[in-house]
């Protein structure tokens, strides 16, 4: 292969925006030979979430192994509030949606909408860790404590791991807010806000997993016991 | 062989242009503040070599312990502390960290880029791995305690609150901060190596030993959560009385083992596929021929890789899991033993009829084969459950995993060092104290476990910290004794050797072995930016090609180019001590209970959010 045709098959492997991503600001320089077509920051955050599946699969294979296995009460049918859980769950889901806009917003550039929507988000997420402290308060109160049972032990740590993850993505969304407020993120950055958002929809997905086999399964156990 | 059409030194190219927002420090704030992906390596390494002398001083004081039946040099517990502390450290401290120092080393040098991806949070990566490292020897140090007991495994119930004192609340500790540490440094070299390739670096034309790198990144990425998770709920049972492994309470010690397992086999792997990415690199060079079957050891990297993650419960044979999930965990180890072979028999392809050099980075290479090939046949062994529970828990697993670990892993870890020390100082080491260094480390090696596998089909249990004399033990364990001190003395020689040779050693040039890879074609120690120019990639072999294969000349721009660097940054040390404190608030809340040290964690946090901030917002 002479070393033309040696060059164009690197070229041909994606290597053709060599002076795409030339900028002298920030990181741009070291994406310059950008061969997946994904900023960096971006793919850091997918590999990240491939860890972090593997960190929730863990604990909640950890539930499903006790699961039925405790040797004492409460039970989860006895103390938990579907009405009161499926509010906070429709919030954090709704967070998605103002998430997406704020991404919307910072790809065509327009900053303030993106600080309110990035705001609105950090609301929606601090109104469902809220609930959650308000829920542990009650099981506590109803007598499930961490120590009670593997119940307990099993689902404070697995939904207080969640929330916690949550609540950093909320101290997320608030240092992306400021830092697009002081014009550190623009348009041109838009990537690094919708890795952030990445990171968001991830934890809600979580969440979608967690609120159907923790909570509603336990509520369908009841009823097709009945019909047996 | 055809003559030499070029040298690396022919090319000449204009200084790069290069710019820095603050630029760097000098001196020791250097060192601490640094971006540099070869300073990292440089602390990795060094780290790592002292963890593992101090990982082998362990083992020596143990290994005196046994030598004779019936010792008192040390009593039980010290005895438990000493292995335990010492697995610990040679596959957390020692070997890993090491490894990461190649790759910090290797990865942007062998694939024409400048830096990692993100060159802070390599540093956050070392200082948070340091931090757990010190925090797990202070143990040593803990009023009443002492050194963690309960085995590099730590199986529950050993661990719980009720059986292990204070050592083992280091122990979680200090392994939670290195995996948060080894994620961070997985996610940052997965990114630099699939986005930062120079121009024509396909991934097909990665050196094996990035490709090796590569998979190990994934491996810790995804098998690290796991035992994150399983020492987090060790630690809720420590710190809070949660009931994840408490048997009276309905707690399943198996979960444990799942969790630990699932991460510990995928890590075995993480030890030994860099050590085939060494061997494969070196092999080539000395033999003076391409690697043959370069594509297919690639492949067997993969495919390990991903049938790594499918075999751990074969750990738990003895755990009574029924034979259907025997005999799946079976079949998937045995066929963990293909691709393996796959490779060896393509390293014997590399070396066959071709004219050998022997330089000491060879002979460590060399001798790689055979020995690893002992401790894979003996772990093919294992993948049989009614051998498997024979074998269990004797010193033939002992021998078996060391034949893997050091006569694998650390032997293919000196080939590498010999092999780069003089690309990393720009100074040889000298190749007479290295052939002593070798020989005495394969014999040392070799007296040490090879009785260990005659040890345990004579019925001796590992873990016991002494044993009668009727038993018939006391010869082969005289000789473990004996070889682990012809160890300890070998690994002092390559010390010294490193001393002496960075002092005044011989000077090395760029290319002192005429080898293939990107490396070599810069200066050594390498240019501050790595390369002076872009390099432009046209094969697998880059340097090699452009000294002799008419076509394939790799030429320098005539203008300079202009490289953006990386400034020194306080802020990766700040946030890694800030993550310290939210850990050291917890271990001080559980030693003092009632004490509200755990404001120390409240400050902790603060200080992380805080850190971040600055840190996202500095200019680079």
């Amino acid at each position: 292969m002479s070393a033309e045709a040696a060059l164009d098959h690197g070229h041909a492997e994606g290597h053709d925006d060599h002076a795409d991503g030339h900028d002298d600001h920030g990181h741009g320089d070291l994406v310059e030979n950008n061969y997946m077509k994904v900023p960096n920051i971006k793919l850091a955050i997918w590999t990240f979430l491939g860890s972090e599946c593997m960190f929730f699969g863990s604990l909640i294979a950890t539930y499903f192994f006790y699961h039925e296995k405790s040797i004492t009460g409460p039970l989860p049918q006895e103390i938990f509030s579907i009405e009161i859980t499926s509010i906070s769950t429709f919030i954090l889901l709704m967070s998605s949606w103002t998430m997406a806009m704020a991404v919307d917003a910072i790809k065509q550039g327009k900053t303030g909408r993106t600080v309110n929507f990035l705001l609105a988000t950090a609301v929606c997420g601090t109104v469902f860790v809220s609930f959650q402290v308000y829920e542990f308060w009650h099981f506590y109160h109803m007598g499930l404590a961490l120590q009670t049972s593997l119940f307990g032990s099993t689902f404070y740590t697995m939904t207080g791991f969640h929330g916690a993850h949550v609540s950093v993505g909320v101290i997320w969304l608030l240092i992306m807010a400021i830092m697009v407020k002081k014009g550190y993120i623009t348009g041109e950055k838009a990537y690094s806000i919708e890795s952030g958002g990445l990171y968001w929809h991830f934890v809600d997905i979580v969440w979608i997993i967690i609120f159907t086999f923790v909570y509603l399964l336990e509520f369908a156990k009841p009823l097709s016991d009945a019909v047996k | 062989m055809s003559a030499k059409l070029h040298t690396i030194e022919d090319i000449e190219s204009p200084p790069p242009d290069m710019h820095f927002e603050r630029g760097l420090k000098s001196g020791i704030t250097d060192w601490l503040t640094t971006p540099d992906h070869k300073k990292i390596a440089v602390l990795y390494s060094l780290s790592g070599f002292i963890y593992l002398l101090v990982g082998g001083l362990e083992a020596i004081l143990f290994r005196i312990q046994l030598a004779v039946p019936d010792n008192n040099f040390m009593g039980g517990d010290t005895f438990n502390g000493m292995v335990t502390m010492h697995a610990t450290t040679m596959v957390f401290l020692a070997i890993m960290p090491m490894t990461a120092g190649l790759a910090n080393m290797l990865i942007p040098l062998m694939i024409g880029a400048r830096d990692v991806a993100f060159p802070r949070l390599n540093a956050w990566s070392y200082w948070t791995f340091l931090f757990g490292s010190l925090v797990l020897n202070f143990s040593f140090l803990h009023p009443g305690a002492g050194a963690p007991s309960a085995g590099w495994f730590g199986y529950a119930p050993l661990t719980g609150p009720e059986f292990a004192h204070a050592g083992v609340d280091y122990w979680w500790a200090g392994l939670a901060l290195l995996s948060a540490s080894s994620l961070a440094a997985s996610i940052n070299f997965i990114v630099t190596i699939l986005n930062l390739r120079a121009p024509g670096m396909t991934l097909f034309r990665m050196p094996v030993m990035i490709w090796m790198l590569l998979v190990i990144q994934f491996l810790l990425a995804l098998a690290f959560p796991p035992v994150t998770v399983g020492l987090i709920l060790l630690g809720f049972d420590r710190m809070f009385g949660t009931l994840f492994y408490q048997v009276s309470m309905g707690g399943d010690p198996h979960l444990w083992q799942h969790l630990f397992w699932v991460f510990g086999h995928p890590e075995v792997y993480v030890l030994i596929l860099p050590a085939m990415g060494v061997v494969s690199e070196i092999l080539p060079v000395f033999a003076r021929r391409p690697l043959f079957g370069q594509i297919a050891i690639i492949f067997s990297g993969i495919f390990i890789g991903f049938v790594g993650f499918g075999v751990w419960a074969h750990h738990m044979f003895t755990s009574g899991m029924g034979p259907v999930a025997d005999a799946a965990f079976a079949a998937t180890t045995a066929i963990i033993a293909i691709p393996t072979g796959v490779k060896i028999f393509n390293w014997l392809g590399t070396l066959w009829n071709s004219k050998l050099s022997f330089p000491t980075p060879m002979l460590f290479a060399l001798s790689f084969i055979p020995m690893f090939t002992i401790g894979g046949l003996s772990g093919l062994m294992h993948a049989s459950p009614p051998l498997d529970l024979q074998q269990h828990d004797s010193y033939f697993v002992v021998a078996h995993f060391h034949y893997v670990l050091v006569g694998g892993a650390l032997q293919g870890l000196f080939a590498g060092f010999y092999y780069w020390f003089p690309k990393v100082t720009g100074k040889m080491l000298n190749d007479t104290l290295g052939k002593i260094h070798f020989w005495l480390f394969l014999i040392g090696f070799n007296v040490t476990f090879f009785p260990q596998h005659i040890l345990g089909n004579n019925g001796m249990p590992r873990r016991i910290y002494t044993y009668p004399a009727d038993a018939m033990w006391g010869f082969e364990n005289m000789l473990g004794t004996a070889g682990a001190l012809i160890m300890g003395s070998a690994t002092l020689i390559f010390a010294y050797n490193m001393f002496v040779s960075f002092k005044k050693g011989e000077e090395a040039g760029n290319d002192p072995w005429d080898a293939c890879t990107l490396e070599w074609l810069t200066t050594s120690p390498p240019h501050v930016a790595n390369f002076e120019f872009t390099p432009i990639v046209l094969s697998e072999r880059p340097v090699w090609d452009h000294k002799y294969t008419d076509g394939h000349e790799i030429v320098a721009p005539d203008k300079s180019e202009s490289f953006h660097m990386p400034s020194y940054s306080w802020k990766p040390l700040i946030v890694s001590s800030c993550v310290l404190t939210i850990v050291l608030g917890l271990l001080l809340n559980t030693f003092i209970p009632g004490s509200y040290l755990w404001g120390l964690s409240v400050v902790g946090g603060v200080g992380t959010v805080l850190g971040v901030y600055a840190w996202v917002t500095e200019p680079v």
